[in-house]
C-alpha cells in the first residue's frame, strides 16, 4: 500500500515538472488503470480442480528463475489455489521434477 | 480390517539401471501389492528424463508411476523396499484418494452453479458490472 502511494506521488511530481497543475491531479489514476491490471486465479479461470504434482509443465510458471514458489501477490493466484500449488511443487521437488534452488 | 485407501507411487531409478532392472523392480512392486493384498490400478513408466537438480552423479532419472489400492501396512512394506534398493534415487508415496474426490466435488458444484441455462445470461451482466467498478477503483 504505502508502496503504491510513494510510487503514485513520484508520478505526479513528474506531472509537476511538466508545469501543468491539472495534470499532476489526474495523473495517480490514470496510472492505475495502466499499470493495476485486475489479476485473476489463472487455477479459478481455467476451471482446474486439481493441481497436479506431476504436471511440471504447469507449475513451472510458478516456479521463476532462482527456484523459489512465485508469491501470490504476484501471480494473482486465489488462497485456495496458492495453497493447492504450494504442495504440488514441494511434492514434485522431492522427485527432482521442480528444483529446489536453481542459479 | 483397514480400509482400503489410492495411493500414488513414483519411484525415480537410477540411469545406470538397465531396461530389465526396471522391470525388475516393477515386477517386485507388483508382488508386494498381490501378496499384501492390494490392486495395482494403473502403472506408468514415464522413461529417462532430465531432474530438475543432480543426485549424486546423475542428471538424469527413469520415472515409474504406480496407482495403487490398498493399505497403510501396504505402503508401508513397499516403502521400506524401495528404501533398501539401490537402484532408486527417490521415491514419493501421496494418498490420492481424497485430494481426488475434493477435486470431484469441487467440479459436480461448479456444473449445478452453471446448469441453469436462464441464470447465465444475467450472471455474466452483473459479473460485468463488477468488473468496470473495480476498474475505476
Amino acid at each position: 500500500m504505502a508502496d503504491e502511494q510513494r510510487r503514485g506521488g513520484g508520478g505526479g511530481r513528474g506531472g509537476r515538472g511538466g508545469a501543468r497543475g491539472a495534470n499532476a491531479e489526474k495523473g495517480p489514476a490514470q496510472r492505475r488503470s495502466l499499470f493495476r491490471r485486475r489479476k485473476v486465479c489463472k487455477f479459478c479461470s481455467e476451471k482446474i480442480d486439481y493441481i497436479d504434482y506431476k504436471d511440471v509443465r504447469m507449475l513451472m510458471p510458478f516456479v521463476p528463475d532462482r527456484g523459489k514458489i512465485l508469491p501470490r501477490r504476484i501471480s494473482g493466484v486465489c488462497a485456495p489455489h496458492q495453497r493447492a500449488l504450494q504442495t504440488a511443487i514441494k511434492r514434485a521437488r522431492q522427485l527432482a521434477l521442480v528444483p529446489y534452488v536453481t542459479d | 480390517m483397514s480400509a482400503s485407501r489410492q495411493y500414488e507411487l513414483v519411484y525415480v531409478v537410477s540411469p545406470d539401471a538397465s531396461e530389465q532392472d526396471v522391470t525388475d523392480l516393477h515386477a517386485q512392486v507388483e508382488a508386494v501389492i498381490v501378496r499384501i493384498g492390494g490392486e495395482l490400478v494403473k502403472s506408468e513408466n514415464w522413461g529417462r528424463r532430465k531432474m530438475a537438480y543432480e543426485i549424486g552423479p546423475h542428471k538424469e532419472g527413469v520415472y515409474v508411476l504406480e496407482l495403487i489400492n490398498g493399505a497403510g501396512e501396504l505402503m508401508k512394506e513397499l516403502e521400506r523396499r524401495l528404501r533398501v534398493s539401490e537402484k532408486v534415487l527417490r521415491y514419493l508415496v501421496v494418498r490420492v484418494d481424497e485430494e481426488l474426490r475434493t477435486a470431484e466435488r469441487a467440479r459436480s458444484r461448479r456444473k449445478v452453479r452453471t446448469g441453469p441455462p436462464g441464470g447465465e445470461g444475467t450472471g455474466m451482466g452483473t459479473d460485468g458490472g463488477y468488473d468496470r467498478d473495480e476498474a475505476e477503483v
